[in-house]
């Protein structure tokens, strides 16, 4: 694995990612050199990315296949993104991609380069002050395993932002496409009510 | 998933260059175009779709993403998203079919990635072309034979199917599109045209064949023209769920009335064929009547008449009826 992953000794994760080794993840200072310069495969199947995570640049090498739902999670150590399906078919590993939320395991790392991508990582305040969305999760008791909860989260998060969230009906449907298999629904229309009032009083 | 390239192109003329082995459908085709890529990527990984060359095209939302709206119809960008043309006021108003038939697809993220070109190409969900472990697909491996036809068919196709294929169309956008008279801006290397979008996905027989696209051809714009019919439309989705959900049956309605009587109806459906089917024979019932339940009833068993079924979906026929007059009698209470 990567030296620059942080980690030192075996752990589950570096176990489990085995199969992802030789990866260099190391943050950089400099902006993204994005612009539309054609972007090529590298020999052996592998791509040189710059990807913009939570305010933060980082240089990647990585096999061109990869998702960036993989990129997070298993290059970047990220894991609060969560891998449900796969397929854009449970909304866990849903992030913001220039602030719009999409699928991150429909979503190849290389086509990602040059946009902002926000992780449930990214979402609380540099003090560690949870986002409102977070704490009214957390009051509202909007979730049981917590698997789908970062996805339900941030995904939450944009359906406010959009003024989807105007009606307990309208939070259900443009929340449908994240999907709770504990069945805490309706903990977390409750909790996207409350972080709503709470965003439009700040506001 | 297999190893492939990956190439961003910044313009149309780049594209159509880029893309020249797009073909017309095929799993083995060696290009593919990526936009949104919720399709594209979840097929690459089931080893359904096998490019050995993924061209980018999203930097052409530059100039092939505007939504315009004027007196003689819609223009809708091939790059915008599901999510923008659905939210556009224009489209909301004026022409409501196709706002709901986005609003009613997939989900909120999946309609924030998914691209207008691509919904209309997205391909089908039979789980025997999507599960590589069964051989017989002649979508996937022409001449290998159809394992839906004998195998769980609960919701595949019941018109325009032949003895190679059944497997549905699974859209909801493309089946408005069609009920509208829409047709796609196409560009490639030879110029531009105009395909009506009725005629973007072929008939059955070659099933491996998809649309209609010449090599290194792109859809870049579908147009809509204006009519008195626009605003009296409306998109009505049957489901095993309440949402996120692909439909069993759907159709799309849009009525010029005269008072209580038709002057024109233009009908598609969904959750019923092969590829996006406008029920013309529907029409022809209805033009110059007085809207009646009765007369409602008596479009859709012209609609279905040629439906053929296999089992599991033999429910299909009279779902696809009932759905069918509910939309008319919806679309003729309107207040517009």
């Amino acid at each position: 694995m990567s030296s620059s992953s942080g980690l030192s000794g075996p752990s589950r994760r570096n176990f489990l990612g085995a199969a992802a080794a030789g990866v260099a993840a190391a943050p950089i200072a400099t902006a993204s050199s994005h612009a539309e310069a054609p972007l090529e495969a590298v020999a052996g199947g592998r791509s040189n990315v710059t990807l913009n995570v939570n305010g933060r640049d980082h240089r990647l090498t990585l096999d061109t296949r990869t998702s960036l739902l993989d990129a997070l999670r298993e290059h970047l150590q990220l894991t609060g993104t969560k891998k449900g399906c796969d397929h854009g078919q449970c909304g866990a590993c849903t992030v913001h991609l220039d602030g719009a939320r999409v699928l991150s395991c429909l979503t190849l790392v290389v086509a990602a380069e040059g946009a902002a991508v926000t992780t449930i990582e990214g979402l609380a305040a540099p003090d560690g002050t949870l986002h409102p969305m977070q704490q009214a999760f957390i009051d509202n008791d909007g979730f049981q395993c917590g698997y789908c909860t970062p996805g339900q989260i941030l995904s939450a998060v944009a359906c406010v932002k959009e003024g989807h969230a105007e009606t307990d009906a309208d939070i259900r449907e443009y929340m449908s496409g994240n999907l709770c298999r504990c069945a805490a629904y309706p903990k977390i229309v409750a909790a996207i009510r409350q972080a709503r009032d709470q965003t439009k009083a700040i506001g | 998933m297999r190893l492939f390239s990956y190439q961003r192109v910044p313009d149309l003329e780049n594209a159509s260059r880029a893309g020249r082995d797009t073909g017309q459908g095929q799993g083995d085709a060696p290009v593919q175009f990526l936009a949104g890529g919720t399709t594209l990527i979840d097929l690459m990984k089931l080893d359904v779709l096998r490019p050995s060359r993924v061209v980018d095209i999203t930097a052409l939302r530059d100039r092939h993403a505007r939504i315009e709206a004027g007196p003689n119809g819609l223009r809708l960008g091939a790059l915008a998203t599901m999510a923008q043309a659905a939210d556009h006021p224009a489209v909301a108003t004026d022409y409501p079919v196709l706002a709901q038939s986005l609003q009613l697809a997939a989900s909120a993220q999946l309609r924030n990635m998914a691209t207008l070109g691509g919904n209309v190409l997205q391909r089908t969900r039979c789980p025997y072309y999507r599960d590589t472990s069964w051989t017989a697909c002649n979508k996937r491996n022409p001449g290998s034979g159809c394992a839906a036809m004998g195998g769980f068919n609960r919701n595949h196709a019941v018109l325009g199917v032949d003895g190679s294929c059944i497997a549905q169309y699974p859209g909801d956008f493309a089946v408005a599109l069609a009920a509208l008279d829409a047709q796609a801006e196409v560009a490639g290397p030879t110029g531009q045209r105009l395909v009506a979008v009725e005629r973007l996905h072929r008939p059955s027989g070659q099933p491996h064949l998809e649309h209609t696209l010449g090599p290194g051809e792109l859809i870049t714009a579908y147009r809509v023209p204006a009519g008195p019919w626009t605003r009296r439309s409306l998109y009505l989705k049957i489901r095993d769920r309440e949402s996120y959900e692909f439909a069993i049956a759907s159709a799309a309605v849009a009525l010029d009335m005269d008072g209580d009587t038709v002057r024109e109806a233009r009908i598609a459906l969904g959750g019923m064929a092969y590829r996006p089917w406008r029920a013309r024979d529907a029409e022809a019932v209805l033009t110059g009547k007085p809207l009646t339940e009765d007369l409602a009833h008596q479009a859709a068993r012209a609609a279905l008449a040629g439906a053929v079924t296999h089992g599991d979906n033999a429910y299909k026929p009279e779902l696809g009826r009932r759905t069918m007059v509910r939309a008319l009698m919806q679309a003729k209470a309107l207040e517009v």
